[in-house]
């Protein structure tokens, strides 16, 4: 196939960490061009994948993400995702899309009270999202967390809706895939880690699958499906297009 | 500037009669008050090694990997295909000590400036930390604090904290260390030096504003013992401003890499200090600095204070008149401060000005190079013995119940497993982790390469304690064979040298002793100390710490792919016991753990031994021979055989060979071992006895599993070198026999509650 490549754009905060990571890892897919998108900026160059990387937005002083959303680039990430384009906020990206309010709920500290680093395992829990189509319903991935705030929280009428909208896209379960205290990191209500919106354009994770693209390191492969799905997302969209 | 410059100034400051005399006799009268600051600070121990500097001249420092030996922000290693390392460590003890969490933060935020300030992007920290007994609540709270501090700098950072060790004696109650290393990675033609030049060059701080934090931390804090003044030395910590620090890392490597800076040196102990006198000196230039000019937290400050302030996230950079005007587009970017406060000269003076006035006027060779040395006449301690302990069985009664033992060390705060520390450390950002901690050895891959590094850290104190020189040979040597057991060879050495007062004539005894094992090792295993820090005054209250000379150690790869770690991976693997049989009771954790007894004399490291085993080892571990390869140090064979069969129920390293295999295949659930150690009476130094050829203790020997049919080729691999099959790995339990006689069977989950037990002793 000779599709042009998909168009992925980083977006960089000062105090953004995993910038580099992210543009690592849609780098090794061969269907991509990546760039980044400096926050003091606003034009997002055209590209079709706006990813929030993983980090201390601006040292995370505040609430997280709670500066960064404030950011020129934000207003122009909300404006593209409001218009259909295709946000993923990772880790310290999700903070910051909750906090601009594109995705519902929000995410206090961990219940344990310290920054935990562990590889957990998600449970695909819908495959009807631009960013797990690539998997199965109920597939297990390994995928490493680290983060102080990652304990999602929201309230109850906002996730009934987000249960009837089919809004949960990823759970931590045990090795087995079941829900079970000890395999959630952080003390998420009902075991959540990653939501989308009702438009299902954006996405937000607090794991980290951009460490999670090379089967040869330590993160292993497992977080390729969600990149390779954002891919065939873009692709399809082009096709139909076309 | 109403502060009179007087003898009785100098000696509050820190300074001897005889320096203040020897400064005097420079400056050509009385100092200024300025100039008195100044001396104080480049004459602490911490920033002249003056009582270190004759003795480290016996470290082998160059080879032909070496690119940057010791003298610079970190020594540097050619690590093939246009790729180099940067490392160093250094201590933040007494900081830690008054103010755990800010303490810790600002050791890592140090020794991370140290190695983006050459050009190197940070890649890797490791921490190793020494707290008194977890049953004492404030070691707890400094445990935590530490800890803490770590993980909140580094992880800002973004740069992965690989591990590192823990470990609890009493001597460290009043006098923790932490010792931060960092690495990170350069390409061979782009290092920057910290040497001034070109006359007429702007003198540019980046960064931080100045205010008075840190005031004196070199020398109030670093160069004194601790005694009840401790908690009024909090003002002398700094306050870390990670994000601010990240930024800086960003803007300086932009600078450096095009090549906007002529030179570059960070801001550490003794702030503008240190980093202007010893730009100036290494570039035989003078430096002009108005500290009127240096943007300040606090209006009122004044200018000694300026110039001896050590608050962090600040770069002093050379830059040339064409370059300026980039410098400061780039800093503007990164929203950090950029400010022109003076110019290179060719006084070779260091010239401080304030609104005008000239306030200082010190020749900057003499100032950095010139501190006085001092030798102390070295004494051996009376507590040191030549012998090894008698282990008869009314001072040494034996254990009855061998498999509790086993159990028991594992749960030892010394040997359980830290994980509740190093899960608070974000180990996998910047995407190159191989290995991650919890075994021998930080693995990290190349970007674009085959090849890789790895980095280890050792010191037992207590063997050190006992006898300095074994005890620091012995570290070298289990630093490299930690490197060998990960298939890495290892290539170069950073220490962090903790001791007492140097003052007295018995610390100066254990830091010699010390200082000639550690060359000796470094010497046979060709890894040259490229950098470091020396530590002394880790008193309080008069008792000082165990010695503890910490070795960091870089390992490289021509291929990663090798790559192996502790963990036994499948059910009839033979189990083979590398190196000499041996089994000690001087120093062991068994010793500690079952008796409460620190005593005897260690025993020596055969390097002759140690370098074949290693290099057999490693031959055979890329030949591809090999499942898992585990050092046996702290609580002998049975823990390392215990740790094996534990680590292979979780997933930690990477699996090269087959990206397909379930990495969490056996998640949950362990495998075990069954082996025979054979007779008792062949175990030097077990005196004929089980729990000995167990639990006892000695340098050399690696535990390693193999295919089956892979044993034949593995023995021609080792050759002459000693080694034994000990058994097999089996499912679930842990068993051990001598001469077919059991000794215990131990379910390896049980084995697993216990190493993993450590967070019960901290709640």
């Amino acid at each position: 196939m000779s599709s042009a490549p998909v168009r992925f754009g980083v977006v960089v905060f000062p105090g953004s960490n995993c910038d580099a990571d992210s543009y690592h890892a849609i780098s090794t897919f061969t269907d991509t061009s990546v760039q980044y998108l400096w926050h003091k900026d606003t034009d997002l160059k055209g590209v079709q994948a706006v990813i929030l990387p993983g980090g201390f937005s601006y040292g995370d002083y505040l609430r997280c993400g709670a500066i960064a959303r404030f950011s020129p680039i934000m207003q122009s990430v909300i404006d593209f995702a409001e218009n259909g384009g295709l946000v993923m906020g990772i880790c310290n990206g999700f903070q910051t899309l909750v906090e601009a309010g594109l995705l519902p709920g929000g995410l206090i500290r961990n219940t344990g009270l310290k920054f935990v680093c562990r590889y957990v395992n998600l449970r695909v829990e819908t495959i009807a999202t631009p960013f797990t189509s690539a998997c199965q319903t109920g597939e297990l991935l390994r995928i490493v967390v680290k983060h102080n705030e990652g304990n999602y929280t929201v309230d109850p009428e906002t996730f009934a809706r987000m249960q009837a909208d089919d809004q949960i896209v990823l759970r931590y379960v045990n090795a087995a895939g079941d829900q079970d205290e000890g395999a959630n990191p952080n003390g998420a209500l009902d075991d959540i880690a990653g939501v989308c919106n009702a438009a299902r354009n954006v996405f937000g994770m607090m794991p980290h699958p951009e460490n999670s693209v090379e089967a040869g390191l330590a993160g292993g492969a497992d977080g390729r499906k969600l990149f390779q799905s954002i891919i065939d997302t873009v692709l399809r969209a082009a096709e139909v297009t076309a | 500037m109403s502060q009179p410059a007087t003898l009785e100034a100098a000696v509050t400051l820190g300074l001897s009669e005889d320096e203040y005399a020897h400064i005097c006799k420079i400056q050509g009268g009385e100092p200024t008050y300025v100039e008195l600051a100044i001396y104080s600070l480049m004459w602490s121990e911490h920033c002249s090694y003056k009582h270190s500097r004759p003795i480290l001249g016996r470290f082998p420092t160059s080879g032909p990997r070496i690119l940057q030996g010791p003298g610079e922000n970190a020594g540097i290693i050619d690590v093939g295909d246009g790729w180099a390392v940067a490392m160093k460590v250094e201590s933040h003890n007494h900081p830690s000590a008054v103010e755990p969490f800010q303490g810790a933060a600002t050791g890592v935020g140090g020794i991370v400036r140290d190695i983006f300030t050459m050009g190197a992007r940070p890649c890797v920290s490791m921490d190793s930390l020494r707290f008194g007994e977890l049953s004492e609540p404030r070691q707890r709270f400094l445990l935590d604090g530490v800890v803490g501090g770590i993980a909140h700098y580094g992880n800002c950072l973004g740069i992965p904290t690989i591990g590192g060790e823990i470990y609890f004696e009493p001597s460290y109650e009043g006098n923790c260390l932490v010792n931060a290393m960092s690495a990170g990675m350069i390409r061979t033609d782009g290092i920057v030096r910290a040497i001034a030049s070109g006359v007429g060059n702007h003198v540019v701080l980046i960064g931080s504003k100045t205010g008075r934090d840190g005031i004196g931390g070199a020398s109030v804090l670093a160069s004194q013992e601790f005694d009840e003044t401790l908690e009024e030395k909090r003002p002398s910590v700094q306050v870390g401003d990670p994000f601010t620090e990240k930024k800086l890392i960003e803007a300086c490597l932009e600078l450096i890499h095009r090549k906007l800076v002529v030179s570059m040196q960070d801001l550490g102990a003794a702030g503008l200090t240190s980093s202007s006198s010893e730009m100036s000196s290494k570039g035989f230039v003078g430096l002009d600095i108005h500290a009127d000019r240096v943007p300040l937290r606090e209006a009122d400050m004044e200018p000694w204070e300026i110039m001896i302030s050590e608050s962090q996230e600040r770069m002093l950079a050379i830059v040339t008149d064409a370059q300026i005007a980039d410098v400061r587009e780039v800093c503007e970017r990164w929203d950090l401060d950029c400010t022109a406060i003076g110019a290179v000269t060719d006084s070779k003076m260091l010239r401080i000005w304030w609104h005008g006035e000239r306030v200082a006027n010190i020749p900057a060779r003499r100032l950095a190079d010139e501190s006085p040395v001092i030798r102390t006449p070295s004494v051996k301690p009376d507590y040191i013995v030549d012998e090894p302990v008698a282990v008869d069985d009314t001072g040494y009664p034996p254990s009855a119940d061998l498999g509790a033992t086993l159990t028991q060390l594992l749960a030892a705060p010394n040997i359980a497993s830290k994980r509740w520390a190093w899960e608070q450390y974000d180990y996998i950002v910047q995407a190159n982790t191989v290995q991650i901690p919890g075994s021998d050895a930080a693995v990290l891959r190349i970007k674009d390469s085959q090849r890789g590094i790895a980095f280890s850290n050792d010191c037992n104190g207590r063997h050190c304690y006992l006898d300095p020189y074994r005890g620091a040979k012995a570290a070298v040597a289990e630093a490299a064979r930690n490197l060998a057991c990960a298939g890495a060879l290892p290539v170069a050495v950073t220490d962090c040298l903790n001791f007492g007062n140097p003052e007295k004539g018995e610390i100066y005894w254990q830091f010699e002793q010390a200082v000639e094992g550690i060359a000796q090792a470094c010497e046979a295993l060709g890894t040259p100390v490229v950098s470091g820090n020396v530590s002394f005054y880790n008193e309080s209250f008069g008792q000082a710490i165990y010695p503890t000379p910490m070795i960091g150690m870089l390992g490289v790869y021509d291929d990663v792919g090798v790559h192996i770690d502790d963990a036994f991976k499948a059910e009839g693997d033979v189990i083979v016991l590398l190196g000499a049989e041996a089994g000690w009771m001087d120093g062991s954790e068994y010793q500690k753990v079952a008796y409460n007894k620190v005593e005897g004399r260690v025993p020596d490291v055969d390097l002759r031994l140690e370098v074949e085993l290693q290099n057999r080892l490693r031959a055979a571990i890329e030949a591809r021979l090999l499942r898992s390869a585990h050092d046996c140090a702290e609580g002998g064979l049975a823990v390392a055989l215990a740790e094996c069969c534990i680590a292979s129920g979780s997933s930690g390293g990477a699996q090269f060979e087959d990206p397909e295999a379930p990495r969490s295949g056996r998640d949950g659930r362990w495998l075990g071992a069954d082996v025979d150690l054979g007779s008792a009476a062949a175990v030097a130094g077990a005196a004929g006895r089980p729990d000995l050829a167990l639990f006892g203790e000695a340098p050399t020997r690696v535990i390693v599993s193999v295919a089956p049919e892979l044993l034949g080729p593995l023995d021609e691999v080792l050759g002459e070198l000693p080694h034994r099959v000990l058994g097999r790995v089996t499912a679930t339990n842990l068993r051990c026999t001598m001469e077919d006689k059991e000794l215990f069977t131990v379910a390896v989950g049980e084995l697993h509650s216990a190493y993993e037990s450590l967070p019960q002793r901290l709640a």
